[in-house]
């Protein structure tokens, strides 16, 4: 074997590592999920499809679910073209505003809430404007929307920024040669690469989505069965007790999450191979 | 005719970026500033407030410390390691990143909390878990987890193993090969990770929300802090603190791009 094998590997001292990373890993994150499974769990398959189903629950997960998937998707078409501009095209201030694209991630969920709360509030000029004309943002589902894509801003740009950066210009040019106007160009040359990269950075922003607490909890105003998503729903049931309906929809929440992961990792499997091609 | 797509582009994206992160911000800011600096640095001096910023940071401390070590000592063992099981380590890892914050919170509650698996021996021993410390610094340990592994690791294999194993043929010792050759290969990466990690720590809500109940002095981080005040309609302090934690989560991305900057120049 090779001198690596000796030096992490050897006996007891590799196997020491390895016992106190599985134990870290066991204490810190088996043992919770496996306790939320289980009180989850615990009420049967009947039980947690009445929990989910409830009227509260119910109208949760599917705001919830809606709202990811159309924040999702201006964020595939966004990212993909912010992306591009950063990549492709040399500015002053390009510098900046990938920083800019950066900072939803540094910034704390709670003070996102707040921010969009102090811009489009039903007390400010701009909010105020939009609520006269009956569309409220604040309080309302196009709050919760412009929460999730503050958020999710870096997840796709992010993923498919390397991507675009790796496009083989050669091709672009032969198309440009042969007669293939831009449109064509677009969607037969420079898309088809990207589409990996651009459903990874899709479902990682759908699955952050489906988790949002923070900026949600702020910004919705909770109210039921209108803009009260599923993080926010179990949040109300674990403050007032509802334990095992909290773990139920929590169950249902994390086999979601766990298969976007999933998905996720079989794309980037897809991504890699592609580009050792 | 040509579509101008350059110009298009340009407007469209900067538009987005701009309408969607810089004005929010500038709201914030102004908003602060309309409140009046003085009375918001006042309600900032305030014991609460004090407290929950020396407790944030002692938090996000420990956080680094606790994952920057578990994120070294595992990226070697799943990178350079081979053993059964080593892909479900590496699918666990990155549960956290998944997980939402609310689901950590009921998962530690369901471990430490009333009639939680742990609650029992816990409670003998005399130690005080939930709405205390500890679950402060568990919440937060959970939810940046991988960030100082993910640096490490992808550091790890995009070196490969050719400047270890010549140490070894030297004749360096596992520790030496490890502290003389491996650590400074991943300086960098660890101090991305690390300042990930202080980064999502600051910013923790949910999970610390949930286990440690936001008690005015004991358990109340900044975000908490930030939470409680606004329940509260005290929107001086809850403002000012936000504006703060924006700042200070500002600097730390400003560090994370500068630490990120070199290597961009070499590729």
């Amino acid at each position: 074997m090779n001198a690596i094998s000796s030096a992490v590997r050897c006996g007891t001292g590799g196997l020491a590592l390895r016992g106190a990373v599985a134990f870290y890993v066991a204490v810190l994150v088996v043992m919770p999920l496996a306790a939320l499974v289980g009180k989850g769990g615990a009420i049967g398959a009947s039980g947690i499809f009445h929990a989910v189903w409830a009227p509260n629950a119910r109208a949760a997960l599917w705001l919830t679910f809606w709202t990811a998937a159309l924040m999702s998707f201006v964020n595939a078409v966004m990212g993909t073209l912010t992306a591009w501009l950063l990549v492709r095209h040399e500015f002053w201030g390009r510098r900046f505003l990938s920083s800019l694209v950066d900072l939803p991630m540094a910034i704390p969920t709670l003070v996102t809430g707040m921010m969009i709360v102090v811009l489009l509030g039903p007390q400010s000029a701009l909010g105020g404007f939009f609520e006269r004309h009956g569309f409220g943002i604040v309080f309302a589902t196009p709050g919760i929307i412009l929460a999730l894509l503050f958020i999710n801003l870096p997840m796709v740009v992010r993923a498919v920024e390397p991507v675009v950066r790796e496009l083989d210009a050669a091709e672009e040019e032969a198309a440009r040669t042969l007669g293939a106007g831009d449109i064509r160009i677009f969607f037969q040359i420079l898309l088809p690469p990207l589409l990996p990269a651009i459903a990874t950075g899709t479902l990682q922003s759908f699955a952050r989505a489906l988790a949002e607490f923070g900026s949600i909890v702020v910004v919705s105003g909770n109210i039921p069965m209108r803009t009260l998503t599923s993080p926010v729903f179990v949040f109300g049931e674990v403050e007032s007790g509802e334990v095992q309906t909290a773990a139920a929809v929590s169950l249902v929440l994390l086999a979601l999450a766990a298969g976007l992961l999933l998905a996720v990792r079989g794309l980037e499997r897809v991504l890699t191979a592609h580009r050792q091609l | 005719m040509r579509i101008p797509w350059r110009p298009l582009l340009f407007v469209t994206v900067i538009g987005y970026l701009a309408a969607l992160v810089l004005v929010p911000v500038g709201a914030i800011l102004i908003r602060v500033l309309a409140a009046g600096l003085g009375s918001v640095l006042s309600e900032l001096g305030r014991p609460a407030a004090l407290h929950a910023m020396k407790l944030t940071a002692i938090v996000a401390t420990i956080a680094v410390v606790l994952n920057g070590l578990f994120g070294i000592v595992a990226a070697l063992v799943i990178v350079r390691q081979r053993f059964w099981g080593r892909r479900l380590l590496d699918t666990l890892v990155d549960l956290p990143l998944t997980v939402s914050p609310v689901m950590t919170g009921l998962a530690f509650l369901l471990v430490f909390g009333r009639s939680g698996w742990l609650e029992a021996p816990l409670a003998a021993a005399g130690w005080k878990v939930t709405f205390a410390f500890p679950a402060l610094v568990i919440a937060t340990v959970f939810v940046t987890l991988p960030f100082t592994l993910r640096e490490v690791a992808g550091v790890l294999v995009e070196i490969g193993t050719g400047d270890e194993e010549a140490a070894v043929t030297l004749g360096a010792s596992p520790w030496q090969t490890f502290w003389h050759v491996t650590l400074p290969n991943i300086k960098h990466g660890l101090a991305c990770g690390v300042t990930l990690t202080m980064a999502r720590s600051l910013g923790e809500f949910g999970a610390v929300l949930i286990l440690g109940g936001a008690i005015s002095g004991k358990t109340q981080t900044a975000t908490t802090f930030i939470y409680a005040a606004t329940e509260e309609r005290q929107e001086g302090a809850a403002f000012g603190m936000a504006l703060l934690l924006a700042l200070m989560s500002m600097l730390v991305l400003g560090v994370l791009e500068w630490l990120k900057a070199p290597r961009r120049k070499e590729e």
